[in-house]
């Protein structure tokens, strides 16, 4: 197989170890005076977004960074829980670049660039150190030195956290050097402002149109480039872990003028979520990875049984994760763990009144704490009761903020009671088809972070995205942009008054204006939910061509009905959510078909994406590597009608092999 | 299905409506039935807005986004309370199991001279952004760093630094004043970096800048009652507080702007 001659990589010659070192000492710089003239445009303020707009600015170059929440500290990286990784080998356990690579490229069930991993990897532990130098609060050992913990798929540790709460440190990290350039005035921050067209001229990505979501007021805005640090589309399934405003939008915005998406159908659905409880759910909450390593997931043997999870001895219990697979147990990557899970349900084994759910039981860790604890006490013959409460203070400092969430939502207390949990979706490894340089196939056009499709393949290993944001805006676009921008310091401002800005801004105007005036029967939510439940059913943790064909016929009749029945009140020049949704979910179900169309196409499985036809005896994923290892990027000529490209992934450094975990 | 055992609520939702921030605003009365005990408090407001969208009116707007209590976006005064009447959860980790049948709840946005409201229940926090960007950082550029164990930090220091970080941004503290001081939110990140080695370089300029900030923006002065840290979220302490002033104290005698 060849790439498509569409697609150039530009992956830099040389050994995988020394690409990006002698990469990055040979790119072309911009002089510090040409810098001051050149003008970048970041859409999005999370990790990805914040990092890259404050290092920019550092750097010199005019800076304007918007988001669609009140403040960019609010943008959902903030809500990460477990950690981030870095192969520092703190904990002298053997771990090393090399094997922070191997184990994502192995996790990512050999569908992501070797040459994009493996400097992710290398540029990882300067991540930490930049984000200690900043004043972030990472979890200490009493020596002062930093503390790790695991995480699915690896068997070191290199997850570094601060409580259940690792993505808001980090962010609130890259928000204060952000609000640092803002004011020093050289980052201008446009908040409450949503990205709707990029402005293409003569091939090159000239600018955007937004819009000022208080007044409701179009801007245009001109850049020498853009950066789409956007996040990933996990609410096309209505139901995800995402915020409520994560979106498509300003992803599919780009691809509907000519970039390309890469893997839309590579879907991550984390195993350990908190299962719906009725029709009223607006969204799902995650209970962090980081659990698997003191939880324990089982089901009762018996199907059907109806006991209480205590009622249950344990000889009577089925942990099945550390049955199935026992060189990783309970720490076996989330694309497995969810399937292991839908298995056990579907076979009649769920709990809860939904039999959608299964356990995640700490007893067993709290008590060996709680021993651990007694004898660093003193505490000679200690009660069962002691133990216990000592075993209970060490899981309350580890999760104490998750044991909370998850007692507020659901009414139990899980220092008591195993959690009942259930997968849900997380995130999205497909995104913006991305270059080495994390330019997407339009020129000046950035992805960054989740928005692109660039580093974890076909699934996503824990505490990996936290990593790839920052690895992309603090330590690799800074020095790629370069390349792109030296080119461009002979290009004056463009003025916002070029007919390529007017004609772009009177088609979001006609678009706002449409939704507005079709004054339907059904709420923008009816369509959502409608639409989320065909991709869950069909396009969720099983896939098969039948269903898959089913569901690309449902969604353009929803994508009909939508354009002739929404209604949309109020304005288009006030403050109107259900307007900016309108918008949103229209991209959405546009996007719900190519990710269909996508999965029909991978005939295999791989990592999240599952398809019926293709398992083993056992139930694992089958993979093709013969015909299917490439990223699909697609291009689109109109809505609904896409063309494939391929770019073949070649392994030059890894020997390709079954994925096991056993 | 939840553990709780569902049971349904008949409610009287009394709701701040403004059209924008200039327009004088009024509370609109809604009766709401067969509201499940599992629902959010923001749930109930899904629900509600589905009706009215269907009667032809318009939603009530709000602020949201993560909808598990992190991300400091939901901000409603309920029943005369910021996140109401729970301790230590956003409105979005609020749920209708906190409610009684056929009671009457009362909805309104922050009420702060610095917090002007945007429309409905929505307002304007935009101040909190630029008191840090007065100084709530560590100058310290991209790539400039050591290695980052060569910092060693106590652990109880490393505690109380992300105790305070804990902050979410939410404005709760300031709603809950009646001075409508920030004391709280700002005292979080001057005591976070203030407790760090990285921060330390900077603490004397940091406090005086972003108190200087603080006032600019409007915000009312600090008479210790508390109001702040009884309804924050994350639990942050008025230890800060005091910890801000004596910061402030010391590095307004000894700190010269050079």
């Amino acid at each position: 197989m060849a790439s498509s001659s569409k697609l150039n990589a530009k992956i830099p010659e040389g050994t995988l170890e020394n690409k990006w070192t002698k990469y990055r000492s040979t790119v072309h710089l911009v002089n510090p005076a040409n810098k001051r003239s050149l003008e970048v445009l970041v859409v999005g303020s999370g990790l990805a977004g914040a990092s890259a707009a404050a290092s920019l600015a550092e750097m010199g170059y005019k800076v304007k960074v918007f988001c669609f929440q009140d403040s960019p500290r609010r943008a959902h990286s903030i809500a990460a829980q477990g950690g981030i990784n870095a192969a520092k080998n703190y904990q002298n356990d053997g771990d090393s670049v090399y094997r922070l690579f191997y184990d994502t490229i192995k996790g990512g069930d050999y569908r992501a660039r070797e040459a994009n991993v493996h400097r992710l990897a290398e540029v990882s532990s300067s991540i930490i150190d930049q984000c200690v130098a900043q004043g972030v609060p990472f979890a200490r050992e009493y020596g002062g030195l930093l503390s790790n913990r695991s995480f699915g798929g690896t068997q070191v540790q290199r997850t570094f956290y601060a409580a259940g709460q690792t993505g808001q440190q980090l962010l609130l990290g890259a928000y204060s050097a952000l609000q640092r350039q803002v004011g020093m005035g050289a980052v201008k921050l446009c908040a409450r402002h949503e990205m709707l067209d990029v402005v293409v001229i003569d091939g090159k990505a000239r600018g955007i149109i937004a819009r000022d979501l208080i007044t409701g007021k179009l801007e245009r805005h001109f850049g020498h480039a853009v950066v789409l640090a956007t996040g990933g589309y996990g609410n096309v399934f209505f139901l995800s872990t995402n915020a409520m405003g994560s979106n498509v939008t300003a992803a599919w915005k780009a691809h509907k003028k000519g970039a390309f998406f890469g893997n839309p159908c590579f879907t991550q659905i984390h195993p350990t979520c908190i299962p719906v409880s009725g029709d009223h759910q607006s969204k799902l909450t995650l209970m962090s990875e980081s659990l698997r390593n003191d939880g324990r997931i089982w089901v009762p043997k018996k199907a059907g049984d109806t006991r209480k999870p205590n009622e249950i001895p344990e000889e009577e219990r089925d942990y099945y994760l550390e049955r199935r697979y026992p060189a990783f147990g309970n720490l076996v990557p989330r694309d497995v763990a969810s399937r292991a899970a839908k298995e056990r349900c579907d076979a009649g084994f769920g709990v809860g009144a939904s039999k959608l759910a299964v356990y995640l039981d700490f007893a067993a860790n709290m008590m060996r704490y709680g021993t651990i604890e007694a004898s660093k006490q003193n505490l000679h013959n200690p009660s069962q009761e002691k133990i216990k409460e000592l075993g209970r203070d060490v899981v309350k400092e580890k999760y104490g903020n998750l044991f909370d969430m998850y007692k507020q939502i659901t009414g139990e207390d899980p220092y008591e009671l195993p959690m009942r949990i259930y997968p849900a979706v997380h995130y999205t490894m497909g995104g913006l088809w991305v270059d080495y340089n994390l330019m997407t196939n339009v020129e000046g056009m950035y992805a960054l972070g989740e928005a692109n499709f660039s580093d974890h393949g076909a699934n996503r290993l824990g505490a990996s995205a936290l990593m790839q944001g920052l690895a992309d805006g603090y330590f690799v676009l800074p020095y790629t942009i370069g390349e792109y921008l030296s080119e461009e310091i002979r290009t004056k401002a463009i003025s916002t008054d070029h007919e390529a800005f007017v004609k772009a801004e009177a088609e979001v105007n006609e678009r706002l204006t449409k939704m507005l005036n079709i004054k339907g029967t059904k709420s923008v939510d009816f369509f959502h939910k409608a639409l989320g439940k065909i991709m869950w059913d069909k396009c969720g943790m099983a896939r098969s061509e039948e269903g898959l064909k089913w569901a690309i016929s449902e969604i353009r009749k929803i994508r009909e009905e939508f354009w002739k029945d929404v209604r949309v009140p109020g304005t288009a020049d006030e403050f109107n959510p259900e307007l900016e949704k309108a918008g949103r979910v229209a991209d959405f179900i546009e996007l719900g078909e190519l990710m269909c169309v996508d999965a029909l196409t991978r005939n295999e499985s791989c990592g999240g994406h599952f398809r019926e036809e293709f398992q083993t005896e056992e139930g694992e994923a089958l993979r093709d590597d013969e015909n299917y290892s490439f990223v699909s990027a697609w291009e689109m000529k109109e809505v609904g009608n896409w063309e494939l490209h391929k770019e073949e992934l070649k392994y030059e450094n890894i020997k390709i092999a079954a994925r096991s975990y056993k | 299905m939840s553990g709780s055992g569902e049971k349904t609520l008949n409610l009287t939702l009394k709701v701040w409506r403004q059209k924008n921030a200039k327009a004088a605003g009024n509370l609109e009365t809604h009766q709401l039935s067969g509201i499940s005990t599992d629902m959010s408090f923001l749930e109930m407001f899904d629900v509600l807005n589905e009706k009215l969208i269907t009667d032809g009116k318009e939603p009530i707007a709000f602020d949201h986004d993560c909808r598990e209590g992190i991300c400091g976006m939901c901000s409603m005064y309920i029943n005369g309370r910021p996140h109401g009447p729970k301790q230590g959860v956003t409105t979005c980790q609020l749920h209708m199991r906190s409610f009684n049948d056929g009671e009457t709840i009362v909805v309104e946005p922050w009420r702060s001279a610095a917090f002007p409201v945007v429309k409905d229940l929505a307002v304007d926090r935009s101040a909190f952004d630029r008191i840090i960007s007065s100084g709530g950082f560590v100058s310290v550029n991209t790539g400039n760093a050591k290695d980052a164990n060569n910092i060693l930090i106590p652990k109880d220091d490393a505690d109380d630094a992300f105790n305070a970080a804990a902050c979410i941004g939410c404005g709760a503290c300031v709603a809950a004043c009646k001075n409508g001081s920030a004391m709280l939110f700002v005292s979080a990140k001057v005591s976070q970096l203030a407790l760090l080695p990285q921060g330390k370089v900077e603490a004397k300029g940091r406090v005086l800048n972003m108190v200087g900030q603080m006032d600019e923006e409007g915000f009312g002065a600090c008479t210790n009652t508390g109001a702040c840290e009884a309804e924050c979220p994350k639990g942050i302490s008025l230890e800060n507080i005091a910890r801000m002033n004596r910061e402030y104290l010391s590095s307004s005698l000894t700190y010269v702007k050079k």
